[in-house]
């Protein structure tokens, strides 16, 4: 006769099961001095099991470490593309793409606006010629790339596909994520072209898409990273990328999609700040409120669209200008919180970010940072390590409390629609007025000397001006770029550009039709990223912020 | 006239979006009792130089942080004096401290590092402003 399990028991038991046939990574788990160890501790639900509190995957890090994916870009694709095989050999594993200011919002280089910017805080691309510089020598059926772009995100999606496509590597077998997240743009980092309505088409579209042909692609990155960035709690981080997902849950669902289908291609990025516990409290809180609305609220009934993969990034913003060197330490603890919450893939900032784009030395140091926390703290042995802590359990509560506070909110703004809701908040200036009042709110605390920020308002000896080696962006990159696009243009069949533009003006002014073929078209011809946004712009209009402090 | 508010104009220069920092120096500005007059993002040199007319601005701010002030200050010094303008030029945001001498001798009348406190934000603003009423 056997005992009758307890609901723990049964958990467990399940657990097991799963993390029994999972294959792991060929190291001992066990500490420095040689104890072993057990891949979790404490009660269920156990990673892997829903709400996913405490992790995505049954075995977590004993399976596969995060990926360890540096965001970079610069100057021209060449330079880039140097960058990017440099990472490579030093064991990076993913790539990541940080374009120019131009290109972020639809221009080309030879723009008006452009000027100053070019190559500045990113590479620039202007048409496919670039695209095919930037990946040479790479095999993309084998490298997953992460491009962060979000107002043209179509067109540089369809560039990514076309330079896939002539080194004979098809759409399907590429793995990725495109930022594609439009909603964070108005609420925060502000890199928008059209209004939110139009934006909301074009993604929907680029969601179909890849669901069709890309089944290895992740369409939208929903990113709290960049509302924290600009100065919002880690609450209201969580609240409004959760609260954005839902709007493209929602949007897509109306467009007929169906929720487990792209559900499961949906990923996160988030920010991992200096408070270690408030961190670890919000990375667990993301998978346990994300599950339980796309389940209960969203009708999901496969495993893998319930799961929040979320991407973390260290903070930019608390990196400081003053004593540099020492936003090493700082990176190195936001990289321990991101892993102790139990992100996909991390990036780490450099330590002269403060002051320009890192230098190659500085970045290769942000590396080694995370190999540090993934091979030597041991952090990585046992899942979620600090689930059932008393202080981590609470702070997990109290930020989904907080967090569905603001989803009441935007409910109650869009009459029990999420997206609607968002709408709103963007449009009543509600996500940036929040913001905005919680930076403000930060800065006097640091002002009054009620924050310390080391290096900046104590402990403030030590800084040296002169002794900094910053990454410099030539002039020449500018001149290099605008000859480079002038020569396309004259040697590329302006004929066939002219046809595919207006072919995406048509296909833009009716909303059945799928955008993305046709922006494929328009690159394959050499069409630029600035004819291709402003082919949509006759159909969608342009939006502009209303200026509030 | 003594009594007179100090009016600040207050605009992000070009494509570069990151707005937390000149958000935050308007309300400072505010707080020690400005007038400040904020344009928001993606302006041009004309837009800035037209408001700054129109607003009898005494002082324009502009905050950078796409390694852009180099191009884009001295731009903006030939956009105010094409105007037949006399009016200080502040510019804040991620100035490398090597780039702060190249952008003065260019004409900016004084540049606001990361880092800078609430106090010295107003004194720096305070300071430019007395520069002009000096000449």
């Amino acid at each position: 006769m056997t005992e009758e399990k307890s609901p723990n028991e049964k958990l467990k038991a399940a657990w097991s099961e799963q993390y029994n046939s999972a294959n792991l990574r060929d190291v001992p788990f066990e500490t420095m001095s040689g104890v072993p160890v057990d891949p979790v501790y404490g009660d269920g639900p156990y990673p892997g099991q829903y709400p996913y509190t405490r992790g995505i995957y049954p075995s977590m890090y004993r399976s596969r470490l995060w990926t360890m994916r540096m965001f970079a870009g610069f100057g021209t694709a060449e330079d880039t593309n140097l960058r990017f095989k440099e990472l490579l050999r030093n064991g990076g594993t993913g790539l990541s793409t940080a374009f120019d200011m131009p290109t972020l919002m639809g221009r080309d280089s030879d723009s008006e606006w452009a000027l100053g910017e070019v190559g500045r805080a990113g590479v620039a691309i202007d048409t496919l010629a670039d695209m095919e510089d930037l990946f040479a020598g790479i095999d993309l059926a084998k490298v997953s790339t992460s491009m962060t772009i979000n107002g043209p995100a179509a067109t540089l999606l369809a560039m990514y596909v076309a330079v896939a496509e002539k080194d004979g590597v098809s759409a399907s077998q590429l793995a990725g994520t495109i930022q594609n997240d439009i909603l964070k743009e108005y609420q925060a980092q502000k890199e928008y072209i059209y209004p939110p309505r139009p934006s909301m088409r074009i993604i929907t579209d680029m969601v179909k898409y890849t669901t069709a042909e890309m089944p290895k692609w992740h369409p939208v990155s929903i990113s709290g990273y960049h509302i924290r960035e600009a100065g919002s709690t880690a609450a209201q981080e969580l609240a409004f990328t959760l609260a954005n997902g839902f709007a493209y849950v929602e949007a897509a669902i109306a467009a007929g999609q169906n929720v487990d289908e792209f559900g499961r291609r949906l990923s996160f990025f988030f920010n991992s700040h200096s408070d270690f516990f408030e961190e670890i409290g919000k990375f667990r809180a993301a998978r346990r409120i994300w599950a339980r609305w796309m389940k209960e609220r969203y009708g999901a009934s496969d495993e893998r669209a319930m799961l929040c993969r979320f991407h973390t990034q260290t903070a930019g913003v608390s990196l400081t200008a003053q004593q540099p060197e020492i936003n090493i330490a700082r990176v190195g603890i936001q990289a321990l919180a991101a892993a102790l919450g139990g992100t996909q893939s991390l990036h780490t900032d450099s330590f002269d970010e403060a002051l320009a784009l890192p230098t190659e030395d500085a970045a290769r140091i942000a590396l080694r940072t995370q190999q540090i926390v993934a091979h030597e703290t041991g952090a990585t042995n046992v899942a979620d390590p600090l689930g059932g802590a008393p202080y981590v359990e609470w702070m997990t509560d109290e930020m989904e409390r907080q967090a569905e506070e603001i989803f009441s909110h935007l409910e109650d703004l869009g009459n029990g629609s999420i997206l609607e809701g968002t709408y709103e908040g963007i449009e009543n200036g509600y996500f940036v007025g929040e913001i905005a009042d919680a930076a403000y709110r930060f800065e006097r605390e640091v002002n009054a000397g009620q924050r310390i920020i080391v290096g900046v308002n104590e402990f403030t000896e030590g800084d040296d001006p002169d002794g900094r080696n910053l990454l410099r962006i030539s002039a020449e990159t500018e001149d290099y770029q605008l000859k480079r696009l002038q020569d396309i243009k004259l040697r590329r069949n302006q004929k066939d550009v002219d046809l595919s533009l207006k072919e995406i003006t048509e296909v833009a002014s009716d909303p059945a039709r799928n955008l993305m073929p046709a922006i494929i078209d328009a690159v394959k011809v050499y069409a630029t990223e600035e004819e291709i946004s402003d082919s949509m712009t006759k159909e969608f209009g342009t939006y502009v912020e209303k200026a509030i402090v | 006239m003594a009594d007179k508010k100090i009016r600040i104009l207050l605009a992000k220069l070009g494509l570069d979006g990151h707005d937390r920092g000149i958000k935050i120096v308007a309300r400072i500005l505010r707080d020690a009792g400005m007038e400040v007059i904020y344009l928001g993002l993606r302006q041009t040199t004309g837009s800035i130089v037209a408001a700054a007319e129109e607003e009898d601005a005494d002082a324009i701010g502009l905050s950078m942080h796409n390694a852009g002030h180099l191009t884009l200050g001295p731009k903006m010094v030939d956009a105010i004096s094409g105007a037949g303008l006399d009016i200080p030029l502040v510019i804040g945001g991620i100035v490398p401290d090597e780039d702060v001498a190249d952008l003065l001798s260019s004409g900016v009348t004084s540049v606001i590092g990361p880092g800078a406190s609430a106090e010295e934000v107003v004194a720096i603003v305070n300071g430019a402003i007395a520069t002009r009423e000096r000449k």
